[in-house]
């Protein structure tokens, strides 16, 4: 078990004098109180929060909203590059950047198991406070419910978020035509080997890090060069490979990509190697496939390489009437091939 | 990456296929006998490429494959036992015995858990003394090494609460088998580099001698695969029969010997039913007596394993034996998919079907459609 890692049914390294939570923190009476007032107000205190009421008052924008909602229940709960509570703000945060939207405010909806211990609790807090700050959003209403031991796996987190639509707005994968250009923002399959090897504790020195992180700068950087761009989305669970398929789906054709145009990491690649994953399939949380039109590719690239987190972006293919299957993989021999949509979770080889 | 890009470097491999299409003067049939060298020969095109200068038959060495639904009848029956936990490697929880797979099981309240190595099982064990953890304990002599490591290790921390249940198997005796098949058209072996790793090849040596076929030590990239292939053609064009290893940065000739001598003191040869072809004399592993308290079959008094078919429209026993290839199945990529597999081999990342599902299924047509039985193939 990874040293920062929680878990109800072991206690190792929590002492017996570990405050925790309790079922009465979830039964609206003073222990509630104290834990909001104690314990999570103080941290994510902005101009709008609803501390006293249970919706919070909101000023009027100008133009039209993006609304979206997201489930947070990853394990372990902390992980090298981030932990639940930076997942939940990037990854709502995300959401609303794909969709074209400048992120404003989130609300956040803790489920809690009984028995954990309240310093952890604490501790995803101040990251939930801390990634705000970094996406430049704002906590502003939220909620708390503490269920039986046994009942969640240590806490569960719900974010829900605005944000603001930017013109011009993505069309969206409908749009897309023949020749446009398809772009990841960076190195691929981070989040989900990293996940994995601190789950299975499977001992890679140094540990692989999740890209976990909000992508609000690399969806401006691509506006303020003024990049047409079609579509967008952050490359989560299926990882590219699903993004791809639902992309081919919805237009109808091809998406076509290069294998040896693919950004991956060298840890990447060789646990992948190693587990007989590949990385198309595997999540990402700081990383977004970006279609251009023909012929924008090597712009929207430069455009994207002005921000670190997007430094690593790379043209890995292209839009084309639809082919063989919907989407393709040129192999390094030259072969195209059919790629697969993702099935479940990958699971590692036997030999 | 290094020992991985050298040997997909596509000049050096395009020039290993221009050889074996100059030096080849008809058309070999080849078995690659691991279920890893067929992905990797599928993935990359090379079975294509050589159309008309070598047909490459797929061998049964994909364990996950090669494991009865019978077996995997009895792990799900242990898994619902409230006091068992059992474990085994992911490959495997996805393989359909005749009542669903693992994961299947898992849903209706089975415990079944994932692990990286059987040594995570002790572990398991060690930790919740108050669980009986059971692993599924399946693959070739490259995974059993580790297994037999776990038991010593188990009764080195004296574990009462730690069993196998053992379905290994052993390359070699699965060629013999092959051989002995009336039509078998098998002209020369790649054999199965990871599994010569551990046993070396020198057991080769009489194999060949009797069935007059080369047998190659071969990797896993295109270019180990290209360099054991053409090694293939230069003997049949030659007429010589030997063992040649073209895998030596890997193997040597004598193996692991560390390896095989902790195999050798837990387990011991046994005829092993394979699912679709039937039982292998000596084509398995099982312990040796003096572990037989690690036995989970013998602690849970199970019914023997017994001979294993598969479901009736499944034509996994023809394609394990190379007699037909996935396509021609008629099942294959509609009513027998990776997501609702009717037999091992869509299932596992090693078997043959899933391989041609994912490189090959666009030769058969549209997207999944695959082409009717009995029409050619690509």
């Amino acid at each position: 078990m990874n040293d920062n890692s929680w878990q109800p049914h072991c206690p190792v390294g929590v002492s017996a004098q570990t405050e925790r939570i309790t079922l009465a923190h979830g039964e609206g009476g003073r222990a509630m109180r104290q834990l909001i007032h104690d314990r999570i107000v103080p941290r994510l205190r902005n101009p709008n929060f609803s501390d006293a009421n249970d919706a919070a008052a909101l000023p009027a924008l100008q133009g039209p909203l993006a609304f979206t909602t997201d489930s947070f229940v990853v394990s372990p709960l902390f992980f090298p590059g981030g932990d639940i509570g930076t997942l939940a703000v990037y990854g709502t945060v995300n959401d609303l950047v794909v969709a074209g939207a400048r992120p404003r405010w989130l609300s956040l909806s803790f489920i809690l198991e009984e028995g954990l211990p309240l310093d952890v609790f604490d501790r995803v807090v101040e990251s939930v406070a801390a990634a705000a700050r970094r996406a430049n959003v704002e906590i502003v209403t939220g909620d708390t419910k503490v269920v039986p031991r046994g009942a969640a796996d240590g806490l569960f987190i719900t974010t829900s978020g605005i944000g603001e639509l930017i013109s011009p707005i993505p069309a969206g994968p409908r749009s897309l035509l023949a020749g446009d250009e398809l772009i990841v923002s960076g190195p691929i399959g981070c989040h989900g080997v990293a996940i994995l090897a601190c789950r299975e504790n499977l001992g890679f020195e140094p540990a692989p890090t999740s890209d976990c992180a909000p992508l609000v700068e690399v969806a401006d950087a691509l506006r303020a060069a003024a990049i047409p761009v079609r579509a967008m989305r952050d490359a989560t669970r299926g990882g590219v490979a699903a993004v791809l398929h639902e992309w081919a789906g919805q237009c109808e054709l091809t998406m076509r990509i290069d294998e040896t145009a693919l950004p991956v990491s060298s840890d990447v690649r060789g646990i992948c190697e190693l587990l007989g994953m590949d990385p198309l399939h595997v999540a990402n949380e700081g990383t977004m496939v970006i279609a251009v039109p023909a012929g924008a590719g090597e712009s929207g690239l430069a455009a994207l390489r002005q921000v670190s987190l997007s430094k690593e972006a790379a043209l890995i293919g292209a839009v084309q009437p639809r082919g063989i299957a919907p989407v393709t993989i040129r192999r390094s021999l030259g072969v195209e091939q059919p790629l697969d949509e993702p099935h479940g979770a990958p699971l590692p080889r036997i030999c | 990456m290094k020992y991985v890009d050298e040997y997909r470097d596509p000049h050096l491999a395009r020039e290993l296929l221009e050889s074996i299409r100059r030096r080849s003067t008809r058309p070999w049939v080849l078995m690659e006998v691991c279920g890893g060298q067929t992905h990797s020969l599928l993935r990359n095109g090379i079975d294509a490429e050589l159309e008309g200068s070598v047909e490459l038959i797929h061998g049964p060495g994909c364990p996950v494959c090669v494991t009865p639904a019978e077996a995997i009848d009895l792990a799900q029956d242990l898994a619902l036992r409230p006091e068992i936990l059992l474990t085994s490697f992911g490959d495997m929880l996805r393989v359909p015995g005749t009542r669903g797979s693992l994961l299947d099981i898992r849903t209706r309240g089975g415990n079944v858990r994932t692990v990286y190595s059987p040594l995570d099982a002790v572990e398991l064990a060690r930790r919740e003394p108050a669980r009986q953890v059971v692993f599924f304990a399946v693959g070739f002599e490259t995974t059993t090494p580790a297994t037999a490591l776990a038991v010593l290790q188990a009764d080195a921390y004296r574990l009462e609460n730690f069993s196998l249940l053992v379905a290994h198997v052993r390359v070699q005796p699965a060629m013999e088998a092959i051989m002995q098949v009336g039509d078998c058209r098998v002209q020369a072996f790649l054999a199965a580099g990871h599994v010569c790793t551990v046993l070396g090849y020198d057991s080769y040596v009489e194999f060949v001698r009797r069935h007059r076929v080369p047998v190659v030590v071969t990797g896993f990239e295109p270019v180990d695969l290209l360099t054991g292939i053409l090694e293939c053609v230069d003997q049949l064009e030659s007429a010589t029969f030997d063992v040649v290893n073209c895998y030596a940065r890997s193997v040597r000739q004598e193996g692991n010997s560390s390896a095989q001598e902790i195999v050798d003191r837990v387990f011991e040869p046994a005829d092993r039913p394979w699912r679709g072809l039937g039982t292998i004399p000596a084509g398995g592993l099982r312990l040796r007596p003096e572990w037989s308290r690690f036995d989970a079959e013998r602690r849970y008094g199970l019914a023997a394993m017994p001979s294993s078919g598969c479901a009736a429209e499944c034509r996994s026993g023809d394609v394990l034996a190379g007699r037909i290839r996935p396509t021609e199945c008629s099942s294959f990529g509609t009513r027998c998919t990776p997501d609702a597999p009717l037999g091992a081999p869509m299932v596992s990342s090693e078997g043959a079907c899933a391989a041609y599902f994912r490189y090959r299924r666009a030769d058969c047509g549209p997207h999944t459609a695959p082409r009717p039985a009995g029409a050619a193939t690509g």
